[in-house]
């Protein structure tokens, strides 16, 4: 899936507000692409481009070759906060894309089972949304949008509002999907840890209007453990990388009087002097 | 497991053993009290009550209740009252569901019909009674015409709200996994609406019993009403005649004849509700 020099503003005239600037990247077959930027730098909207929700004021969005004109099967969507329709069973939300296609068969059945038993959820597969936990919700997501085996999966910062111990268990749930299923993934967090923990690539973004600032490898061995990832030097020098750049991003931000980036920087600032 | 087990048994009796339980047992039996009090003040006390006084007092009023529930014809009465209020709902129901929901979908068919609705809804059911006696061809429709009106104004206000207030990322959810329009109509627009339908119908139900029993006694008890004779035309009728009659026992009788029908309505209502939306119930 290709982005190239994809342009967004909303609003007309002098009201212009410019979000997406000359934007271009990759994100490549068969490996998890991060991307990290600070709070409200445009990265709802990229999303909401490459899943075909709005429409880019310039620029093209491939996929496959092919241009992206529209919501489609071959791009899903995780979104910040559940959605999970509330008023089917979590076995009931998995089939829902499946049964949309009127495909109800045997084979996406079993599949659905294997994926219940795969996220954890197989005891709660009659259950509402709102009986399950927060972390289950997530599960569920996940699983209702791998059922229909999307080319691409795009996840927006989908472990935000978690508290730290269920989003760690999260990341290591997610992780091991990952490493089992391989799909194409596009992964958005503001969170630098998950961002090295889980991914191949890291896109830095810049501030506000967006656009890509680095590319950052990640070849750290698969299957990584968080613990380790604390401890490895490689994972620390992108670590130190990232925030520096991350920083610099935030600066432009606060200047411009974000109070999420002075937050940042104070966070960061704090993070340097115990480092 | 003693914490548990405690849990358990204290939600079996908080109710029956409960502050608030307590409070209503004398409440109620003080309203009784000061009621039976002040409608035998002049015999108890030597001087009139004001107000109170003219009503009949509680052990009256439910002597003439045990009177009422033998006589076949006050069953009768509180049969077509009944029959009146659920032909008139159910009418509401059957129109205002789609049309609320066709409002809701359709911006076109809004920006048309909205303002029509907007300018009836303000009107009041029982404004519509003359027009109604006038317009339908028996005076059983015209007042289940009256008593639709009551119902039907709630019920679709409440369908275009809930419908309009559904998540968009729902919206968005289902089309990226491929459902059509007619299936998000089906699987996310009718059971995200349905909620608000409840809401709508038992609130919808309770201002159709409000309205019935005044349609009732404005347009003469209906087709019924002469033939049956005093008791023949609905609860409104019975209660107007009863005061025509002067019975005053048999007016509150029938008052609370209705009192009793409008929460046994509801609470049914609510009850089907609740079996229709378990997603919201279960916890």
């Amino acid at each position: 899936m290709v982005a190239t020099n994809v342009s967004k503003s909303y609003g007309a005239g002098e009201f212009t507000k410019q979000v997406v600037q000359n934007c271009s990247f990759t994100i490549e077959s068969g490996k998890l692409t991060v991307m990290i930027g600070p709070s409200g730098c445009g990265k709802s909207t990229l999303i909401r481009l490459l899943a075909g929700f709005e429409r880019a004021s310039s620029g093209t969005i491939t996929i496959g070759g092919k241009p992206v004109t529209g919501p489609g099967l071959d791009r899903m969507v995780v979104f910040q906060e559940s959605a999970l329709f509330p008023w089917m069973s979590t076995y009931d939300n998995i089939m829902f894309g499946p049964r949309a296609r009127g495909e109800d068969t045997p084979e996406m059945r079993s599949f659905a089972e294997l994926l219940l038993q795969k996220v954890g959820l197989d005891g709660f597969r009659r259950k509402y949304p709102s009986q399950l936990s927060g972390g289950m919700q997530r599960r569920a997501e996940l699983a209702r949008s791998m059922i229909n085996k999307p080319d691409v999966m795009i996840l927006d910062e989908p472990f935000r509002g978690l508290d730290a111990m269920t989003k760690r268990l999260m990341q290591e749930y997610y992780a091991n999907l990952y490493e089992e299923f391989r799909r194409t993934t596009f992964f958005v967090t503001t969170d630098i840890d998950e961002a090295i923990y889980l991914a191949d690539r890291i896109l830095i973004m810049t501030n506000i209007p967006t656009q890509v600032r680095t590319v950052i490898d990640v070849d750290l061995p698969r299957p990584r453990h968080i613990e380790d990832i604390t401890e490895n030097d490689a994972a620390n020098a992108i670590k130190m990388k990232a925030l520096g750049l991350l920083h610099e991003e935030a600066m432009k931000s606060f200047a411009g009087g974000s109070k999420a980036a002075a937050d940042f920087i104070d966070a960061y600032s704090r993070r340097m002097v115990k480092g | 497991m003693v914490a548990a087990a405690r849990a358990i048994s204290g939600k079996l009796t908080g109710f029956v053993a409960g502050d608030d339980f307590w409070r209503g047992v004398v409440a109620i039996a003080a309203f009784l009290i000061f009621w039976e009090a002040g409608s035998r003040s002049h015999a108890w006390f030597g001087f009139s009550f004001p107000w109170v006084s003219q009503v009949p007092a509680p052990t009256a009023v439910l002597q003439a209740m045990f009177r009422l529930v033998q006589e076949p014809s006050f069953w009768n009465s509180t049969f077509l009252s009944t029959l009146r209020v659920f032909e008139g709902f159910f009418a509401a129901m059957l129109i205002g569901i789609p049309l609320g929901l066709a409002m809701a979908v359709s911006r076109t068919f809004f920006g048309i019909s909205f303002p029509v609705f907007e300018v009836l809804r303000p009107i009041p059911p029982l404004a519509w009674v003359p027009a109604s006696i006038i317009f339908w061809p028996t005076q059983e429709l015209s007042i289940a015409f009256v008593t639709f009106l009551g119902a039907f104004f709630t019920i679709v206000i409440n369908v275009i709200g809930g419908a309009r207030a559904i998540d968009v990322r729902y919206f968005q959810a289902a089309r990226s996994m491929g459902s059509s329009t007619w299936d998000i109509f089906r699987r996310i627009i009718l059971p995200g609406t349905l909620p608000s339908i409840v809401v709508g119908a038992t609130v919808g139900v309770g201002i159709t019993w409000a309205v019935v029993v005044a349609a009732e006694m404005i347009s003469g008890g209906g087709s019924a009403g002469s033939m049956g004779g005093a008791a023949g035309g609905g609860l409104g009728f019975f209660i107007w005649n009863s005061y025509v009659g002067g019975s005053y026992t048999q007016i509150v009788a029938g008052m609370i004849s209705i009192g009793i029908a409008g929460y046994a309505s509801s609470a049914a209502l609510r009850k089907i509700g609740n079996l229709m939306t378990p997603w919201l119930s279960e916890n």
